[in-house]
């Protein structure tokens, strides 16, 4: 792999990444956390949104007029979602009724607009595409740590699998109902943003 | 580069003319697939709450189509009497659409289960097993803490003892109220009974632990009173005399006819 | 009436767009260092969302869903565009911050001061799509729609206040230098979160 394209590709996923760093389209994904496997389709349908947009935007950007960028951007991220939805109502029935709106909100998700808006405009194709994929690659790192935490800590379980036995059941584990409810979310981000920021104290701000 | 105004609406039209045939494409070729797992969802519903198939099996639609065609029989029923509507096709009745359309719902009675409105007809299955009855299947529905919980309750034979439970949709808080969806919690529910002898309905959800002699009770929701007491109000309102209580007496007189 | 009551009351509260749903965290996070302008954008999205959320209603029952064309042609009645249902919510909302910017700039400006920067940030902010997707999902009619919008900009506005009141307090604080910013901001909304919880079974 080329050296540029590994920076693009890597850059998101640890020094750059996009909820941490840029705060940026954290709203779409943190409620469907709570179960991993949810975290997982969601980050996928995310990826592969990014991915296709940065392309399409890419591709299309000598002939887009400046002043209807936004519409035509929307436009097509709005179909891509819509498409991405479909293929999930048809093959992955369960998860797509457990995401319900939140695959929608993939549209008003900031990073797929701020990276078409920031990087697609200005690249060619391929850059692009390694660029929607990389910074898709950051945020699902992201949503499924969190997922990962408030599954295996809310109910004992990864990807419905009992690891923790519940104390219920006659295990030791007396599952946290809090990591299930949405604060946990909350302070799982909070908790990132601080180890990642005593690692990298550049980006810590002054306020 | 300068581009006039005719560019600008020729482009914005043409993007949004091949995306409106790329997102049609998609949605009419998926559409088939789509409306099949939505009737193997609900075939799937009924066919585990009547024990016919294990939780655990993937079912697939031929599967789930030929244990329907040979065991299960739909039928409309009309709520306030009780008595069956001849229908040549029961499956394609959308009970929940129903609910909605003014000429095909009417104003619930007061209720404590919080049901606004209340479909004129119902979708209910009956099980059977060498042409005799074996279990019958009633849709239930009330709300919750957060929703309205939607569930499939099955009776055995006698009408009376419960075969089992299952709630697929809710929006019950995960690990709390959410619990109604776990084994552990409907699997008590096998053997219980809903009317007493004064055939009043006695079935309720404990708060706390339900004495294992009580054959009306299973245990509370740990932490979600508000959600078993939702349940207890759905289950007394579907099998009360504004549910499925007329239906259930003429299936009664029905056999005893036979 | 009681009904409505109810309704509104849980969209503020129970079921708060930011705290319980995370819409609209983007602006959430980045508006709510101060108070005043807090409460320009609150204002902004109570707006919005209590014109959209009917808009779309009417947009929905009477164009998208199936057999929503009826009106038009009989023939028309098995037609079912509900999937178009992203496209024409997020145009929806698009036109209809633009069509608000330009009545309010032409017959207030004093009320254009205070709203009008937020206004175009607002289209793309996921708690003004997400109330139009919440009641398609869950059945509301066209009144049931108008209260949920509403009650859903004023959970929102609250949220949005209450933080930037915590963040201005919270400067004279010291905060480790990680948490600092984003992080101590997440752990307040969390712990905003929770208070809000306390609302969740309450029914009018």
């Amino acid at each position: 792999m080329a050296a540029k394209t590994r920076k693009i590709l890597l850059e998101p996923i640890f020094t750059n990444n996009p909820i941490s760093m840029q705060v940026l389209g954290i709203c779409s994904a943190l409620a469907v956390t709570t179960k991993l496997e949810t975290s997982v389709v969601m980050s996928m349908a995310v990826i592969s949104v990014m991915s296709l947009s940065n392309l399409s935007v890419a591709i299309l950007r000598n002939y887009i007029p400046p002043n209807v960028r936004i519409v035509i951007q929307l436009t097509i991220i709005a179909s891509l979602v819509i498409i991405t939805d479909q293929v999930l109502k048809a093959y992955a029935y369960d998860v797509s009724r457990q995401l319900s709106v939140f695959v929608g909100l993939i549209i008003t998700n900031c990073i797929v607009m701020g990276r078409a808006e920031a990087f697609a405009m200005q690249n060619r194709p391929y850059p692009s595409l390694v660029d929607g994929f990389g910074n898709g690659i950051g945020y699902s790192l992201i949503l499924i740590t969190v997922g990962f935490f408030r599954e295996l800590f809310g109910a004992g379980t990864l990807f419905d699998v009992q690891v923790l036995p519940l104390a219920a059941e006659g295990g030791w584990y007396v599952p946290n109902g809090l990591m299930v409810l949405a604060p946990a979310a909350f302070f799982l981000i909070g908790v990132f943003i601080w180890v990642h920021r005593s690692l990298y104290p550049d980006l810590q701000e002054e306020e | 580069m300068a581009r006039g105004k005719l560019y600008i609406v020729l482009f914005t039209t043409a993007v949004c003319g091949v995306f409106s045939v790329v997102v049609s494409l998609a949605a009419v070729t998926l559409k088939e697939r789509q409306e099949a797992n939505r009737k193997l969802d609900q075939q799937r519903n009924v066919l585990v709450v009547a024990d016919l198939v294990d939780p655990v099996t993937r079912l697939t639609v031929e599967m789930a189509d030929s244990l329907f065609r040979e065991n299960v029989e739909a039928q409309l029923v009309r709520l306030e009497t009780g008595e069956v509507v001849p229908d040549d096709d029961p499956l394609a009745y959308d009970q929940q659409r129903a609910k909605r359309d003014p000429a095909l719902s009417r104003p619930a009675p007061d209720n404590r289960a919080g049901i606004p409105r209340l479909p004129l007809k119902a979708l209910v299955y009956l099980v059977k097993k060498n042409d005799a009855l074996d279990a019958v299947v009633l849709p239930v529905e009330g709300m919750g803490l957060w929703g309205t919980m939607y569930g499939f309750l099955a009776l055995e034979d006698d009408l009376n003892t419960i075969r089992g439970i299952t709630f697929y949709d809710h929006g019950e808080t995960p690990g709390l109220g959410g619990e109604i969806e776990s084994w552990r919690w409907r699997d008590q529910w096998e053997g219980k009974r809903i009317y007493d002898d004064a055939s009043e309905v006695a079935f309720h959800v404990r708060k706390g632990r339900a004495p294992p002699d009580d054959p009306f009770a299973v245990d509370g929701l740990a932490g979600a009173t508000l959600t078993a007491n939702g349940v207890t109000y759905l289950i007394q309102f579907w099998l009360g005399e504004h549910g499925f209580r007329p239906y259930l007496r003429n299936l009664t007189s029905g056999m005893e006819g036979h | 009436m009681e009904h409505y009551l109810s309704l509104l009351f849980r969209a503020i509260f129970v079921e708060n767009m930011a705290l319980a749903f995370f819409l609209g965290m983007c602006s959430f996070l980045a508006v709510s260092r101060k108070v005043e302008t807090a409460i320009g954008l609150g204002a902004a999205v109570i707006f919005v969302l209590a014109v959209t959320a009917p808009a779309n209603y009417l947009i929905y029952t009477y164009l998208l869903q199936e057999g929503a064309l009826t009106w038009v042609s009989p023939a028309l009645a098995d037609v079912d565009l509900s999937f178009l249902s992203f496209l024409a919510f997020i145009g929806t909302i698009a036109a209809m911050v633009q069509i608000v910017e330009m009545i309010i700039d032409k017959f207030s400006p004093t009320l254009y001061n205070v709203l009008g920067v937020f206004l175009p940030l607002i289209a793309v902010n996921c708690a003004i799509l997400g109330g139009s997707l919440f009641l398609v999902e869950r059945n509301y009619t066209l009144g049931e729609s108008t209260v949920f919008g509403l009650g859903a900009g004023i959970g929102f506005a609250l949220a949005l206040i209450a933080l930037a009141g915590i963040r201005e307090k919270m400067r004279y604080s010291e905060v480790p230098g990680g948490l600092r910013g984003l992080g101590i901001t997440f752990i307040v909304t969390g712990l905003m979160a929770l208070g809000f919880m306390a609302f969740s079974g309450i029914q009018l």
